[in-house]
């Protein structure tokens, strides 16, 4: 089985990023790293060809600067190959024009049986690319899934809900988006690191794709971020002196809440 | 400037800190607190490929050098001295004699587990009475020729990872007869288990409570006679050579210490507030917080420098033990200087650097006292001392 994997590259969480006022929009001339919402991703495909007893795994990624150091962490894992899509007119790319140009690199590897994604970003955190890309690739959308099987040409999945999870099925193809932490990512052995450095990468512009810059970046964006506010500070607490009737006040007070 | 590692070197850095982070800071503590070897963390460090890094891959092994195993230690060993040496030994001392000077058949069989880490080596070489004063060896081995076999007599002090529950081998030294009146000592290959071998019970150590210590004994225990590792009457040279690179590795481990060290008071002295303000306001904590950086810099440069040095095939003995002298030395002085910032909370057993000072005095001992590494860059400048 084949399957492909979109992956996001971003500036590493562990160091402070910074806006551009400008464009606020984040920082990333920074090397970047795989983002840790789609090793779910990648764990679970790699598991599935395994499952499938064999099959690549592609991995699809855009990225500003020809950024690979993300996607050769992937590799590590055991990923085959990837897709690079890098190219200045890229840059301010809203989620459509991202879709736009993640669909354009998946039809180009042959025989793609599922289609895997995030359920968002960590960085940019829309969480709308899964459904665009399914609907411009013209395939069923299956979102938040907890656990996947395949058998006989479907897809079998567990769709996460807030009181369980619901049980989908579709055809194959499809595009499937993966919950974090659903699975546990393998850390890449010193042989799958050694092994990444020779897989091929495959480094494409939108020119490559037959896509028109006016279609993405600053140009082709729909969406516009007009500011970026601080988080407003959490409001502090309520505190009860216990004079006998603590307990009544705690029940009182989550009663309040409707948690109880 | 600082030493650019490879790509892949700093991707394997981001690994091992990922992996020491999620699988044993959490857990570090308990191991010590409860003298717990983890053995499943082990194997798990196996998995990704630690305890082989050096060694060619048609062993198992990473086919890389001691530039990148001294990456993993270093990074190992910001979060848990235990787990750090653990590695370094499985590697220098356990599988590198075996690689070193191992004929093929003996490679073939021990080393793909060693590098795999599903099982550990050890290094037998101080005895009670011969530490720094190896060539004072007293364990006997001589050789029956008619069964084919050595049989060993004596006794091994403070052996890590000797008695884990996946220790394959303990290489030791021992006499093997003599020669122009002085004692020939060599080196033999005991497998765990053998009759005659005994694992006596785990020391009570001052710190590496999650590594495994102990001592060994040895009552006509009964070896193949191709168990003899390298030439007759060389191991005296062969542990040398081999000290040579773990001290590179050992002071790869303090490096880690200090880094710790640096990277815990750097936030504590800015949180802990003293007098209404941060004790880092305080040019006495803050100044300390400085040297450690100075330390960390220092110990960075003559580790990798000596790395480099022995991966790029040219002499290092010298810059081994300066690296090895200094680094250690650093790593007990961060740690009492980390301690001192962290005030009561750096005495009390739970807090990082508590465990990172109690940890590292032996730093200055194990693979050569600080006075050994002294006499050998002694030694190094021509001078005549004995
Ligand atoms: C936790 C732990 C793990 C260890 N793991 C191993 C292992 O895996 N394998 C192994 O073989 N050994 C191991 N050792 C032993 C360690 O290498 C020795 O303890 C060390 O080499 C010192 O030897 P010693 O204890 O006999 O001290 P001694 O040699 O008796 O030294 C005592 C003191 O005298 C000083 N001294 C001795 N000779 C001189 C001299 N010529 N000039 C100046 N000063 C001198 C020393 O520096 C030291 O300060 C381990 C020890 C510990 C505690």
């Amino acid at each position: 089985m084949n399957i492909v994997v979109c992956v996001k590259q971003i500036p590493d969480p562990a160091e402070p990023g910074s806006l551009d006022p400008g464009t606020k929009t984040l920082k990333r001339a920074t090397k970047l790293i795989l983002d840790e919402s789609d090793s779910y991703g990648v764990e679970m495909a790699l598991q599935l060809a395994d499952a499938a007893g064999g099959g690549e795994v592609t991995l699809v990624s855009m990225a500003p600067n020809n950024e690979v150091s993300g996607l050769r962490t992937a590799l590590a894992m055991g990923a085959a190959k990837a897709i690079l899509i890098s190219d200045p007119a890229l840059a301010g790319s809203d989620a459509l024009g991202t879709a736009k140009v993640l669909a354009a690199a998946i039809k180009r590897v042959e025989g793609a049986d599922l289609i895997l994604t995030a359920t968002e970003s960590s960085d940019g955190y829309t969480g709308t690319v899964p459904e665009q890309l399914a609907e411009l690739l013209d395939l069923p959308s299956v979102t938040f899934a907890k656990h996947i099987e395949v058998s006989d040409g479907v897809v079998k999945v567990q769709r996460q809900t807030e009181a369980g999870y619901d049980d989908v099925e579709c055809p194959l193809p499809a595009v499937v988006s993966v919950t974090a932490g659903v699975v546990e990512p393998r850390y890449p052995s010193f042989k799958g690191i050694m092994a990444a450095k020779s897989k091929p990468v495959d480094q494409l512009t939108i020119a490559d794709l037959g896509i028109d810059p006016s279609q993405v970046g600053w140009a082709g964006a729909g969406q516009e971020i007009v500011s970026v506010e601080q988080a407003p500070a959490r409001e502090s607490g309520e505190i009860f002196e216990d004079d006998g009737t603590g307990a009544e006040k705690i029940v009182a007070f989550l009663e309040n809440l409707k948690v109880i | 400037m600082e030493f650019e590692l490879t790509d892949e070197q700093e991707a394997l850095r981001k690994v091992v800190r990922d992996f020491a982070q999620a699988e044993i800071a959490p857990y570090a503590e308990a191991w010590d607190r409860d003298h717990i070897f983890p053995v499943d963390t082990v194997r798990k460090m196996g998995e990704l490929g630690l305890f082989g890094l050096p060694f060619p891959e048609e062993y198992g092994g990473g086919g890389a050098g001691l530039t990148t195993l001294c990456v993993a230690i270093e990074e190992l060993a910001r979060v848990d001295q235990s787990m750090a040496i653990t590695v370094e030994a499985g590697v220098g001392l356990g599988a590198n004699p075996i690689y070193t000077f191992g004929r093929e058949d003996q490679r073939q069989r021990w080393l793909p587990d060693l590098c795999a880490g599903r099982a550990l080596g050890a290094f037998g070489l101080t005895e009670p009475d011969a530490g720094s004063d190896a060539g004072a060896t007293r364990t006997r081995a001589e050789l029956d020729t008619s069964a084919g076999e050595w049989i060993i007599n004596g006794e091994k002090a403070f052996i890590t990872n000797s008695g884990t529950p996946i220790t394959s081998i303990v290489t030791i030294t021992a006499v093997t007869g003599t020669s122009g009146g002085r004692p020939e000592i060599s080196a033999i290959v005991v497998p765990a288990g053998t009759p005659g071998f005994e694992v006596q019970p785990p020391y009570r150590k001052m710190g590496w409570h999650a590594s495994d210590t102990h001592g060994l004994t040895f009552t006509d225990c009964r070896v193949p006679a191709d168990h003899l590792l390298g030439e007759q009457g060389r191991g005296f040279a062969q542990f040398l050579a081999i000290l040579d690179e773990g001290r590179i590795a050992i002071a790869a481990l303090a490096l880690g210490v200090i880094e710790c060290c640096l990277a815990e008071c750097q936030r504590y002295a800015k949180e802990r507030i003293a007098f209404g303000r941060a004790i880092g306001t305080n040019q006495a904590v803050a100044f300390k917080v400085a040297d450690l950086a100075v330390m960390a810099a220092c110990a960075r440069s003559l580790v990798y420098q000596a790395a480099r040095l022995r991966d790029a095939g040219r002499p290092f003995k010298k810059e081994a033990a300066m690296a090895k002298l200094y680094a250690t030395e650093a790593a007990v002085t961060a740690t009492r200087e980390a301690t001192q910032i962290f005030g009561g909370y750096g005495f009390i057993d739970e807090t990082l650097v508590a465990r990172q000072y109690r940890d590292s005095k032996i730093l200055e001992i194990g693979e050569g006292t600080s006075e050994i590494q002294r006499l050998v860059i002694s030694r190094e400048l021509g001078l005549p001392v004995t």
